[in-house]
Protein backbone atom coordinates (compact mmCIF):
# COMPACT_ATOMS: atom_id res chain seq x y z
CA UNK A 1 0.00 0.00 0.00
CA UNK A 2 1.84 3.74 -0.91
CA UNK A 3 -0.54 6.96 0.00
CA UNK A 4 -0.38 9.13 -2.67
CA UNK A 5 -1.66 12.50 -2.51
CA UNK A 6 0.40 13.94 -5.72
CA UNK A 7 -0.72 15.68 -8.08
CA UNK A 8 0.54 17.19 -11.24
CA UNK A 9 -1.43 19.19 -12.57
CA UNK A 10 -1.39 21.67 -9.77
CA UNK A 11 2.29 21.87 -9.66
CA UNK A 12 2.29 25.16 -11.65
CA UNK A 13 0.43 26.89 -9.57
CA UNK A 14 2.94 25.81 -6.63
CA UNK A 15 5.49 28.18 -8.53
CA UNK A 16 3.17 30.92 -9.33
CA UNK A 17 2.14 31.19 -5.69
CA UNK A 18 5.40 30.72 -4.17
CA UNK A 19 5.51 34.59 -3.16
CA UNK A 20 2.70 34.84 -1.44
CA UNK A 21 2.66 33.54 2.40
CA UNK A 22 0.53 30.61 4.33
CA UNK A 23 0.90 31.14 7.92
CA UNK A 24 2.47 34.19 9.47
CA UNK A 25 3.35 34.43 12.94
CA UNK A 26 4.37 38.26 14.70
CA UNK A 27 5.65 38.40 18.15
CA UNK A 28 3.83 35.60 19.70
CA UNK A 29 4.04 35.40 23.28
CA UNK A 30 2.09 32.31 25.77
CA UNK A 31 2.73 31.81 28.83
CA UNK A 32 0.93 29.28 31.71
CA UNK A 33 0.28 29.80 35.49
CA UNK A 34 2.83 27.80 37.54
CA UNK A 35 1.71 24.94 39.67
CA UNK A 36 -0.50 25.75 41.95
CA UNK A 37 -1.22 29.17 40.58
CA UNK A 38 1.87 29.75 41.19
CA UNK A 39 4.07 32.50 39.09
CA UNK A 40 3.71 31.92 35.40
CA UNK A 41 6.10 29.69 33.38
CA UNK A 42 6.61 30.95 29.17
CA UNK A 43 5.74 29.11 26.63
CA UNK A 44 6.31 30.70 24.30
CA UNK A 45 8.22 33.95 24.02
CA UNK A 46 8.00 36.26 21.01
CA UNK A 47 8.15 33.76 18.27
CA UNK A 48 8.25 35.23 15.13
CA UNK A 49 7.47 32.63 11.37
CA UNK A 50 6.76 33.33 7.81
CA UNK A 51 5.77 30.14 6.22
CA UNK A 52 5.74 30.18 2.37
CA UNK A 53 2.61 29.09 0.51
CA UNK A 54 3.66 25.58 -1.43
CA UNK A 55 6.76 24.80 1.36
CA UNK A 56 7.08 21.96 4.03
CA UNK A 57 8.19 23.44 7.31
CA UNK A 58 9.03 21.78 10.05
CA UNK A 59 9.14 23.24 13.70
CA UNK A 60 11.55 21.59 15.81
CA UNK A 61 12.65 20.91 19.21
CA UNK A 62 12.51 19.36 22.20
CA UNK A 63 9.86 18.05 24.60
CA UNK A 64 8.64 21.27 26.10
CA UNK A 65 10.07 23.50 23.94
CA UNK A 66 6.47 25.04 22.42
CA UNK A 67 5.65 23.44 19.37
CA UNK A 68 2.22 22.00 20.33
CA UNK A 69 1.45 25.55 22.21
CA UNK A 70 2.13 27.05 18.85
CA UNK A 71 0.67 25.08 16.63
CA UNK A 72 -2.78 25.13 19.18
CA UNK A 73 -2.33 29.57 19.02
CA UNK A 74 -2.66 28.90 15.34
CA UNK A 75 -5.83 26.88 15.77
CA UNK A 76 -7.17 28.77 18.01
CA UNK A 77 -7.52 26.37 20.73
CA UNK A 78 -5.17 28.43 23.14
CA UNK A 79 -5.41 32.42 23.25
CA UNK A 80 -1.76 34.32 22.49
CA UNK A 81 -1.15 36.65 25.41
CA UNK A 82 -0.45 38.76 22.96
CA UNK A 83 1.54 38.42 19.15
CA UNK A 84 -0.62 38.00 15.70
CA UNK A 85 -1.13 34.73 13.31
CA UNK A 86 -2.53 35.41 10.34
CA UNK A 87 -3.87 32.31 7.87
CA UNK A 88 -3.33 33.37 4.15
CA UNK A 89 -3.88 37.01 5.32
CA UNK A 90 -6.93 36.26 7.17
CA UNK A 91 -7.49 36.61 10.92
CA UNK A 92 -6.96 33.16 12.08
CA UNK A 93 -9.46 32.01 14.28
CA UNK A 94 -11.65 32.84 11.72
CA UNK A 95 -14.40 30.85 10.07
CA UNK A 96 -12.64 31.81 6.43
CA UNK A 97 -9.17 31.26 7.70
CA UNK A 98 -10.05 27.63 9.24
CA UNK A 99 -12.13 26.82 6.23
CA UNK A 100 -8.16 26.81 4.65
CA UNK A 101 -6.54 24.84 7.05
CA UNK A 102 -6.48 20.82 7.54
CA UNK A 103 -5.11 19.46 11.19
CA UNK A 104 -4.12 16.29 12.55
CA UNK A 105 -3.01 16.18 16.34
CA UNK A 106 -0.31 14.12 17.94
CA UNK A 107 -1.79 10.77 18.81
CA UNK A 108 -5.49 11.36 17.32
CA UNK A 109 -8.49 9.46 19.02
CA UNK A 110 -11.61 9.91 17.32
CA UNK A 111 -15.14 8.98 18.04
CA UNK A 112 -15.09 5.38 18.40
CA UNK A 113 -19.14 4.63 18.03
CA UNK A 114 -18.45 6.52 14.24
CA UNK A 115 -17.67 3.96 11.06
CA UNK A 116 -14.37 5.63 9.03
CA UNK A 117 -17.08 6.29 6.38
CA UNK A 118 -20.07 8.15 9.36
CA UNK A 119 -16.42 9.91 10.59
CA UNK A 120 -15.08 11.20 7.58
CA UNK A 121 -18.84 12.54 6.49
CA UNK A 122 -19.28 14.29 9.92
CA UNK A 123 -15.78 15.91 9.20
CA UNK A 124 -17.05 16.72 5.57
CA UNK A 125 -20.53 18.28 6.88
CA UNK A 126 -18.59 20.77 8.75
CA UNK A 127 -16.48 21.54 6.03
CA UNK A 128 -19.55 22.56 4.47
CA UNK A 129 -19.12 20.07 1.21
CA UNK A 130 -22.66 19.61 -0.25
CA UNK A 131 -24.40 15.80 0.17
CA UNK A 132 -24.25 15.43 -3.66
CA UNK A 133 -19.96 15.26 -3.85
CA UNK A 134 -19.09 13.51 -0.46
CA UNK A 135 -19.88 10.06 -0.70
CA UNK A 136 -17.09 10.40 -3.79
CA UNK A 137 -14.91 12.13 -2.12
CA UNK A 138 -15.24 10.00 1.07
CA UNK A 139 -14.72 6.77 -0.79
CA UNK A 140 -11.63 8.40 -2.65
CA UNK A 141 -10.07 9.80 0.86
CA UNK A 142 -10.14 6.38 2.34
CA UNK A 143 -8.79 4.90 -1.23
CA UNK A 144 -5.84 7.15 -0.58
CA UNK A 145 -4.92 6.32 2.87
CA UNK A 146 -5.47 2.74 2.28
CA UNK A 147 -8.57 2.29 4.68
CA UNK A 148 -11.20 1.64 1.88
CA UNK A 149 -11.34 -2.03 3.26
CA UNK A 150 -11.95 -0.59 6.38
CA UNK A 151 -14.80 2.15 5.27
CA UNK A 152 -17.87 0.54 7.98
CA UNK A 153 -15.42 -0.53 10.58
CA UNK A 154 -16.40 1.16 13.70
CA UNK A 155 -13.49 3.04 14.84
CA UNK A 156 -13.11 1.44 18.68
CA UNK A 157 -12.16 -1.96 16.34
CA UNK A 158 -8.89 0.58 14.71
CA UNK A 159 -5.19 0.16 15.54
CA UNK A 160 -3.06 3.38 16.18
CA UNK A 161 -1.83 3.33 13.00
CA UNK A 162 -5.40 2.64 11.27
CA UNK A 163 -6.19 5.57 13.07
CA UNK A 164 -3.51 8.10 12.75
CA UNK A 165 -4.17 7.27 9.00
CA UNK A 166 -8.31 7.82 9.12
CA UNK A 167 -6.66 11.18 10.81
CA UNK A 168 -4.63 12.16 8.21
CA UNK A 169 -7.76 11.13 6.00
CA UNK A 170 -10.01 13.91 7.79
CA UNK A 171 -6.95 16.76 7.61
CA UNK A 172 -6.59 16.17 3.97
CA UNK A 173 -9.87 15.36 2.54
CA UNK A 174 -11.25 18.86 2.13
CA UNK A 175 -8.36 19.76 0.05
CA UNK A 176 -6.54 22.62 2.78
CA UNK A 177 -4.17 24.81 1.36
CA UNK A 178 -2.36 24.73 4.63
CA UNK A 179 -1.65 21.67 6.53
CA UNK A 180 -0.57 21.35 10.46
CA UNK A 181 0.32 17.95 11.58
CA UNK A 182 1.64 18.00 14.97
CA UNK A 183 3.94 14.89 15.36
CA UNK A 184 2.66 13.19 12.58
CA UNK A 185 5.23 10.58 12.78
CA UNK A 186 4.82 10.09 16.93
CA UNK A 187 4.78 6.32 17.26
CA UNK A 188 4.41 4.92 14.02
CA UNK A 189 6.23 1.67 12.81
CA UNK A 190 9.41 2.76 9.94
CA UNK A 191 6.91 1.77 7.35
CA UNK A 192 4.56 3.87 8.38
CA UNK A 193 6.68 6.72 9.08
CA UNK A 194 7.56 6.32 5.25
CA UNK A 195 4.46 6.52 4.27
CA UNK A 196 3.60 9.97 6.15
CA UNK A 197 6.65 11.22 4.56
CA UNK A 198 5.21 10.67 1.27
CA UNK A 199 2.03 11.91 1.97
CA UNK A 200 3.31 15.12 2.88
CA UNK A 201 5.66 15.17 -0.42
CA UNK A 202 2.57 14.39 -2.16
CA UNK A 203 0.59 17.56 -0.76
CA UNK A 204 3.35 19.45 -1.96
CA UNK A 205 3.58 18.41 -4.96
CA UNK A 206 -0.30 19.22 -5.57
CA UNK A 207 0.51 22.68 -4.12
CA UNK A 208 -0.62 22.59 -0.63
CA UNK A 209 1.65 24.01 1.69
CA UNK A 210 2.47 21.38 4.82
CA UNK A 211 3.13 23.00 8.64
CA UNK A 212 4.46 20.57 10.87
CA UNK A 213 6.20 19.85 14.46
CA UNK A 214 8.74 16.76 15.29
CA UNK A 215 10.79 15.52 16.87
CA UNK A 216 11.93 13.01 14.83
CA UNK A 217 15.07 14.76 13.00
CA UNK A 218 16.21 12.30 10.47
CA UNK A 219 12.31 12.52 9.13
CA UNK A 220 12.11 16.14 8.76
CA UNK A 221 15.76 16.33 7.25
CA UNK A 222 14.34 14.28 4.29
CA UNK A 223 11.57 16.05 3.16
CA UNK A 224 11.33 19.65 5.06
CA UNK A 225 12.22 22.87 2.71
CA UNK A 226 12.54 24.84 6.02
CA UNK A 227 13.04 24.43 9.51
CA UNK A 228 13.02 26.34 12.42
CA UNK A 229 14.45 24.87 15.84
CA UNK A 230 12.60 26.04 18.95
CA UNK A 231 13.89 25.83 22.35
CA UNK A 232 12.26 27.12 25.81
CA UNK A 233 9.94 28.81 23.72
CA UNK A 234 12.42 30.85 22.25
CA UNK A 235 13.10 31.06 18.39
CA UNK A 236 17.24 29.18 17.92
CA UNK A 237 17.65 28.92 14.26
CA UNK A 238 15.15 29.15 11.07
CA UNK A 239 16.07 29.00 7.88
CA UNK A 240 16.07 26.73 4.28
CA UNK A 241 17.88 23.08 5.42
CA UNK A 242 20.13 23.68 2.24
CA UNK A 243 21.73 26.76 3.34
CA UNK A 244 21.69 25.02 7.21
CA UNK A 245 23.16 22.27 6.96
CA UNK A 246 26.22 22.86 4.83
CA UNK A 247 27.45 19.33 3.03
CA UNK A 248 30.96 19.06 4.07
CA UNK A 249 32.09 16.01 5.51
CA UNK A 250 32.75 16.29 9.16
CA UNK A 251 35.21 12.66 9.27
CA UNK A 252 35.41 9.52 7.53
CA UNK A 253 34.27 6.12 9.40
CA UNK A 254 36.61 3.43 8.27
CA UNK A 255 35.19 -0.03 8.57
CA UNK A 256 39.12 -2.41 8.60
CA UNK A 257 39.53 -6.35 8.95
CA UNK A 258 42.44 -7.60 9.81
CA UNK A 259 45.70 -6.20 11.81
CA UNK A 260 46.15 -2.68 12.26
CA UNK A 261 49.94 -1.21 10.99
CA UNK A 262 52.11 0.09 13.71
CA UNK A 263 50.56 3.55 14.98
CA UNK A 264 47.39 3.53 13.70
CA UNK A 265 44.79 3.70 16.84
CA UNK A 266 42.46 0.24 17.38
CA UNK A 267 39.38 2.27 17.05
CA UNK A 268 36.19 0.27 18.51
CA UNK A 269 35.36 -2.99 17.55
CA UNK A 270 33.13 -3.20 14.39
CA UNK A 271 31.26 -6.49 14.49
CA UNK A 272 33.22 -9.61 14.45
CA UNK A 273 36.11 -9.94 16.69
CA UNK A 274 38.77 -8.68 13.76
CA UNK A 275 37.39 -6.19 12.37
CA UNK A 276 38.36 -2.51 13.42
CA UNK A 277 35.66 0.73 12.90
CA UNK A 278 38.27 3.58 12.76
CA UNK A 279 37.38 7.15 12.98
CA UNK A 280 39.59 9.47 10.30
CA UNK A 281 39.17 13.10 10.33
CA UNK A 282 40.21 14.42 6.51
CA UNK A 283 40.88 13.35 3.33
CA UNK A 284 44.36 13.78 3.75
CA UNK A 285 44.65 11.45 6.85
CA UNK A 286 42.55 9.24 4.95
CA UNK A 287 44.72 8.53 2.12
CA UNK A 288 47.86 7.99 4.61
CA UNK A 289 45.50 5.26 6.07
CA UNK A 290 44.21 3.90 2.77
CA UNK A 291 47.94 3.50 1.65
CA UNK A 292 49.62 1.87 5.22
CA UNK A 293 46.38 -0.95 5.16
CA UNK A 294 47.64 -1.68 1.88
CA UNK A 295 51.16 -2.02 2.65
CA UNK A 296 49.88 -3.63 6.02
CA UNK A 297 47.50 -6.12 3.79
CA UNK A 298 44.57 -5.27 5.91
CA UNK A 299 41.13 -5.49 4.26
CA UNK A 300 39.39 -2.21 4.35
CA UNK A 301 35.65 -3.54 4.46
CA UNK A 302 34.27 0.01 4.00
CA UNK A 303 34.67 3.85 3.97
CA UNK A 304 31.56 6.39 5.29
CA UNK A 305 32.32 9.82 5.07
CA UNK A 306 30.24 11.53 7.62
CA UNK A 307 28.29 14.68 6.73
CA UNK A 308 26.57 17.35 8.44
CA UNK A 309 23.32 16.66 9.30
CA UNK A 310 20.26 18.48 11.31
CA UNK A 311 21.10 16.29 14.52
CA UNK A 312 24.68 18.12 14.21
CA UNK A 313 23.02 21.62 13.96
CA UNK A 314 20.52 20.60 16.29
CA UNK A 315 22.72 19.80 18.93
CA UNK A 316 25.08 22.83 18.25
CA UNK A 317 21.85 25.13 18.34
CA UNK A 318 19.65 23.82 21.75
CA UNK A 319 22.94 22.01 23.35
CA UNK A 320 20.71 19.64 24.64
CA UNK A 321 20.67 15.48 24.14
CA UNK A 322 18.90 15.00 20.90
CA UNK A 323 15.54 13.16 21.64
CA UNK A 324 15.43 10.06 19.81
CA UNK A 325 12.69 7.83 17.77
CA UNK A 326 11.09 6.71 21.16
CA UNK A 327 11.07 9.98 22.62
CA UNK A 328 8.44 12.86 23.07
CA UNK A 329 8.11 16.34 20.90
CA UNK B 1 -15.50 19.38 -5.36
CA UNK B 2 -18.62 21.78 -5.67
CA UNK B 3 -18.55 25.03 -3.55
CA UNK B 4 -18.56 24.99 -0.06
CA UNK B 5 -20.65 26.57 2.76
CA UNK B 6 -19.14 25.89 6.36
CA UNK B 7 -21.02 27.03 9.50
CA UNK B 8 -24.09 28.23 10.75
CA UNK B 9 -27.46 25.91 10.60
CA UNK B 10 -25.59 22.86 9.11
CA UNK B 11 -23.02 22.73 11.07
CA UNK B 12 -25.36 22.62 14.41
CA UNK B 13 -27.39 20.06 12.71
CA UNK B 14 -23.88 17.96 11.84
CA UNK B 15 -22.94 18.09 15.30
CA UNK B 16 -26.29 17.51 16.64
CA UNK B 17 -26.64 14.61 14.77
CA UNK B 18 -23.05 13.16 15.54
CA UNK B 19 -23.84 13.90 19.55
CA UNK B 20 -27.47 11.92 18.91
CA UNK B 21 -25.60 9.01 17.61
CA UNK B 22 -23.10 9.08 20.49
CA UNK B 23 -26.25 9.21 23.01
CA UNK B 24 -28.24 6.56 21.37
CA UNK B 25 -24.88 3.91 21.24
CA UNK B 26 -24.40 4.84 25.17
CA UNK B 27 -25.61 1.88 27.41
CA UNK B 28 -26.65 4.30 29.97
CA UNK B 29 -29.46 5.86 28.06
CA UNK B 30 -30.93 1.99 27.16
CA UNK B 31 -30.42 1.18 30.98
CA UNK B 32 -32.48 4.38 32.12
CA UNK B 33 -35.01 3.83 29.30
CA UNK B 34 -35.92 0.20 30.68
CA UNK B 35 -35.83 0.59 33.97
CA UNK B 36 -38.39 3.66 33.48
CA UNK B 37 -40.42 1.58 31.26
CA UNK B 38 -40.77 -0.93 33.82
CA UNK B 39 -42.02 1.68 36.38
CA UNK B 40 -44.53 2.56 33.90
CA UNK B 41 -45.68 -1.22 33.36
CA UNK B 42 -45.48 -1.81 37.48
CA UNK B 43 -47.52 1.45 38.32
CA UNK B 44 -50.58 -0.78 37.41
CA UNK B 45 -49.49 -2.73 40.19
CA UNK B 46 -48.89 -0.46 42.19
CA UNK B 47 -52.71 0.87 41.89
CA UNK B 48 -53.73 -2.66 43.26
CA UNK B 49 -51.61 -1.99 46.14
CA UNK B 50 -52.91 1.20 46.73
CA UNK B 51 -56.31 2.70 48.18
CA UNK B 52 -57.57 5.71 45.39
CA UNK B 53 -58.13 5.99 41.99
CA UNK B 54 -56.75 3.11 40.14
CA UNK B 55 -56.19 5.46 36.94
CA UNK B 56 -55.10 8.65 39.13
CA UNK B 57 -52.49 5.98 40.18
CA UNK B 58 -50.98 5.04 36.91
CA UNK B 59 -51.20 8.21 35.12
CA UNK B 60 -49.38 9.84 38.42
CA UNK B 61 -46.68 7.09 38.91
CA UNK B 62 -46.59 7.13 35.12
CA UNK B 63 -45.85 10.85 34.60
CA UNK B 64 -43.04 10.62 38.33
CA UNK B 65 -41.14 8.14 35.76
CA UNK B 66 -41.18 9.86 32.79
CA UNK B 67 -39.83 13.19 34.64
CA UNK B 68 -37.63 11.48 36.89
CA UNK B 69 -35.96 8.96 34.37
CA UNK B 70 -35.88 12.22 31.87
CA UNK B 71 -33.83 14.40 34.00
CA UNK B 72 -31.52 11.71 34.55
CA UNK B 73 -31.22 10.91 31.22
CA UNK B 74 -30.03 14.05 30.85
CA UNK B 75 -27.88 14.76 33.48
CA UNK B 76 -25.85 11.69 33.04
CA UNK B 77 -25.48 11.82 29.23
CA UNK B 78 -25.23 15.43 28.95
CA UNK B 79 -22.71 16.32 31.29
CA UNK B 80 -19.88 13.96 29.93
CA UNK B 81 -21.03 14.77 26.24
CA UNK B 82 -18.75 17.79 26.33
CA UNK B 83 -16.22 16.86 28.66
CA UNK B 84 -15.84 13.47 26.64
CA UNK B 85 -14.78 15.55 23.89
CA UNK B 86 -12.33 17.43 25.91
CA UNK B 87 -10.79 14.56 27.48
CA UNK B 88 -10.69 12.67 24.74
CA UNK B 89 -9.06 15.71 22.64
CA UNK B 90 -11.96 14.82 19.86
CA UNK B 91 -12.46 18.45 20.14
CA UNK B 92 -9.24 19.69 18.73
CA UNK B 93 -9.61 18.26 15.42
CA UNK B 94 -13.17 19.67 15.28
CA UNK B 95 -13.26 23.47 16.70
CA UNK B 96 -10.07 23.20 13.79
CA UNK B 97 -12.78 22.98 10.94
CA UNK B 98 -14.46 26.26 10.19
CA UNK B 99 -16.98 25.44 13.39
CA UNK B 100 -17.61 28.49 16.27
CA UNK B 101 -18.00 27.06 19.78
CA UNK B 102 -20.99 28.57 20.20
CA UNK B 103 -21.87 26.19 16.96
CA UNK B 104 -20.44 23.56 18.54
CA UNK B 105 -22.70 24.14 22.21
CA UNK B 106 -25.65 24.75 20.50
CA UNK B 107 -24.73 21.63 18.59
CA UNK B 108 -24.64 19.21 21.61
CA UNK B 109 -27.83 21.12 23.10
CA UNK B 110 -29.68 19.92 19.96
CA UNK B 111 -28.44 16.22 19.66
CA UNK B 112 -28.77 15.75 23.56
CA UNK B 113 -32.63 17.35 23.61
CA UNK B 114 -33.66 15.04 20.42
CA UNK B 115 -32.27 11.85 22.30
CA UNK B 116 -34.63 13.51 25.60
CA UNK B 117 -37.72 13.65 23.00
CA UNK B 118 -37.31 10.26 21.49
CA UNK B 119 -36.87 9.18 24.91
CA UNK B 120 -40.18 10.79 25.95
CA UNK B 121 -42.14 9.82 22.98
CA UNK B 122 -41.22 6.44 23.98
CA UNK B 123 -42.35 6.38 27.68
CA UNK B 124 -45.10 8.34 26.62
CA UNK B 125 -45.83 6.29 24.03
CA UNK B 126 -46.05 3.46 27.30
CA UNK B 127 -47.76 4.85 29.29
CA UNK B 128 -50.55 5.54 26.35
CA UNK B 129 -51.15 2.05 25.71
CA UNK B 130 -51.04 1.09 29.10
CA UNK B 131 -54.03 3.88 29.62
CA UNK B 132 -55.75 2.75 26.24
CA UNK B 133 -55.82 -0.36 27.29
CA UNK B 134 -58.20 0.38 30.18
CA UNK B 135 -60.47 2.56 28.09
CA UNK B 136 -58.93 5.80 29.70
CA UNK B 137 -57.85 8.79 27.06
CA UNK B 138 -54.17 9.63 26.88
CA UNK B 139 -54.77 12.85 25.49
CA UNK B 140 -55.40 15.08 28.10
CA UNK B 141 -51.77 13.85 29.65
CA UNK B 142 -50.32 16.24 27.01
CA UNK B 143 -49.80 19.66 28.81
CA UNK B 144 -48.00 17.81 31.51
CA UNK B 145 -45.92 16.00 28.85
CA UNK B 146 -45.23 19.11 27.10
CA UNK B 147 -43.98 21.17 29.95
CA UNK B 148 -42.07 18.18 31.18
CA UNK B 149 -39.99 18.46 27.47
CA UNK B 150 -39.93 22.31 28.60
CA UNK B 151 -38.05 21.12 31.96
CA UNK B 152 -35.75 18.92 30.46
CA UNK B 153 -34.25 21.48 27.85
CA UNK B 154 -33.88 23.81 30.94
CA UNK B 155 -32.30 20.83 32.63
CA UNK B 156 -30.06 19.72 29.42
CA UNK B 157 -29.01 23.18 29.07
CA UNK B 158 -27.48 23.13 33.00
CA UNK B 159 -25.78 19.93 32.16
CA UNK B 160 -23.89 21.80 28.96
CA UNK B 161 -23.11 25.17 31.14
CA UNK B 162 -21.58 22.92 33.96
CA UNK B 163 -20.09 20.57 31.71
CA UNK B 164 -18.33 23.28 30.11
CA UNK B 165 -16.80 24.60 33.35
CA UNK B 166 -16.09 21.14 35.33
CA UNK B 167 -15.81 17.81 35.21
CA UNK B 168 -18.41 15.03 35.29
CA UNK B 169 -18.91 14.24 38.69
CA UNK B 170 -19.54 17.62 39.75
CA UNK B 171 -21.54 18.59 36.82
CA UNK B 172 -23.69 16.03 37.74
CA UNK B 173 -23.78 17.40 41.31
CA UNK B 174 -24.49 20.87 40.14
CA UNK B 175 -27.27 19.63 37.80
CA UNK B 176 -29.27 17.75 39.85
CA UNK B 177 -29.08 20.23 42.90
CA UNK B 178 -29.97 23.22 40.00
CA UNK B 179 -32.73 20.37 39.32
CA UNK B 180 -33.86 20.17 43.52
CA UNK B 181 -33.63 23.89 43.88
CA UNK B 182 -35.89 24.71 41.10
CA UNK B 183 -38.61 22.35 42.29
CA UNK B 184 -38.21 24.21 45.64
CA UNK B 185 -37.62 27.73 44.79
CA UNK B 186 -41.24 28.42 45.10
CA UNK B 187 -40.83 27.86 49.22
CA UNK B 188 -38.25 30.61 49.22
CA UNK B 189 -41.19 33.32 49.11
CA UNK B 190 -42.55 31.69 51.97
CA UNK B 191 -39.60 31.83 53.30
CA UNK B 192 -38.70 35.52 52.68
CA UNK B 193 -42.19 36.66 54.77
CA UNK B 194 -40.51 35.29 57.88
CA UNK B 195 -37.33 37.25 57.53
CA UNK B 196 -37.09 40.14 58.79
CA UNK B 197 -36.87 43.70 56.02
CA UNK B 198 -33.14 44.21 54.84
CA UNK B 199 -30.49 41.71 53.05
CA UNK B 200 -32.12 38.69 54.09
CA UNK B 201 -34.97 39.43 51.92
CA UNK B 202 -33.13 40.72 48.96
CA UNK B 203 -31.15 38.03 48.60
CA UNK B 204 -34.04 35.70 49.21
CA UNK B 205 -35.56 37.55 46.29
CA UNK B 206 -32.48 37.01 44.51
CA UNK B 207 -32.44 33.73 44.69
CA UNK B 208 -35.81 33.91 43.61
CA UNK B 209 -35.79 35.02 40.28
CA UNK B 210 -32.51 33.31 39.74
CA UNK B 211 -33.12 29.87 40.51
CA UNK B 212 -35.27 28.42 37.34
CA UNK B 213 -39.19 27.31 38.99
CA UNK B 214 -40.01 24.05 38.12
CA UNK B 215 -42.80 24.37 39.84
CA UNK B 216 -44.26 26.32 37.03
CA UNK B 217 -43.50 23.55 34.60
CA UNK B 218 -45.06 21.00 36.83
CA UNK B 219 -48.51 19.93 35.82
CA UNK B 220 -48.72 16.62 36.91
CA UNK B 221 -51.28 17.05 39.95
CA UNK B 222 -53.61 19.55 37.64
CA UNK B 223 -53.83 16.37 34.74
CA UNK B 224 -54.01 13.63 36.87
CA UNK B 225 -56.84 15.40 38.96
CA UNK B 226 -58.57 16.76 36.19
CA UNK B 227 -58.13 20.44 37.73
CA UNK B 228 -58.71 23.94 35.56
CA UNK B 229 -55.70 25.98 34.40
CA UNK B 230 -55.94 29.53 33.55
CA UNK B 231 -55.98 30.55 29.81
CA UNK B 232 -52.59 30.46 28.19
CA UNK B 233 -50.87 28.86 31.08
CA UNK B 234 -49.24 26.02 29.50
CA UNK B 235 -48.18 28.55 26.57
CA UNK B 236 -46.83 31.17 29.04
CA UNK B 237 -44.59 28.62 31.15
CA UNK B 238 -43.19 27.28 28.30
CA UNK B 239 -42.40 30.11 27.13
CA UNK B 240 -40.55 31.14 30.36
CA UNK B 241 -38.82 27.71 30.36
CA UNK B 242 -37.82 28.06 27.14
CA UNK B 243 -36.35 31.47 27.61
CA UNK B 244 -34.53 30.49 30.59
CA UNK B 245 -33.01 27.85 28.91
CA UNK B 246 -31.81 29.89 26.53
CA UNK B 247 -30.12 32.38 28.68
CA UNK B 248 -28.14 29.52 29.94
CA UNK B 249 -27.28 28.34 26.47
CA UNK B 250 -25.97 31.45 25.78
CA UNK B 251 -23.80 31.62 29.15
CA UNK B 252 -22.95 27.83 28.41
CA UNK B 253 -21.43 29.36 25.01
CA UNK B 254 -19.95 32.30 26.72
CA UNK B 255 -17.90 30.11 28.96
CA UNK B 256 -16.65 28.09 26.44
CA UNK B 257 -15.95 30.62 24.09
CA UNK B 258 -13.68 31.22 26.61
CA UNK B 259 -12.16 27.91 27.70
CA UNK B 260 -8.33 27.21 26.47
CA UNK B 261 -7.49 23.76 25.05
CA UNK B 262 -3.85 22.68 27.52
Amino acid sequence: MGWSWRNGSNRGSVVASDSRVALEISALHKSFSGHLGIGRRKAVEGLDLTIRCGEIFGLLGPNGAGKTTTIKMILGLLRPDAGEIRIFGLPHAGREARARIGYLPENPYFYEYLTAREFLDFYARLQGIPARDRRDLITRTLDRVGLSERADTALRKFSKGMTQRLGLAQAIQHEPDLVIFDEPMSGLDPLGRREVRDLILGLRDAGKTVFFSSHILQDAEMICDRVAILQSGTLRSVGGLKEMISNRVRWFEVTVRGDLPAGVDAGSPAGREDEHLLRVADVEALRELLDRLHRSGGQVLSVWPRRETLEDLFMERVGAAVPREDGHG
Amino acid sequence: MGERHPGGFSTILAIGLNTFREAIRDRVLYLLLVFALIIIGVSRLLSLLTVGDEEKIIKDVGLSAIAIFGVMTAVFVGVSLVFKEIERRTVYTLLAQPVQRSEFLVGKFVGLFSVLLLNLLLMSGALFVLLAFRGESPWPLLPALLLIAVELAVVTAFALLFSSLTNPVLSSLWTFAVYVAGHLSWSLLMFREKLPEGAARWICDGLYWLLPNFKRLDLKAQVVHGLPLPDGYVAFAAIYGLGYGVVIVALACWAFSRKEFL
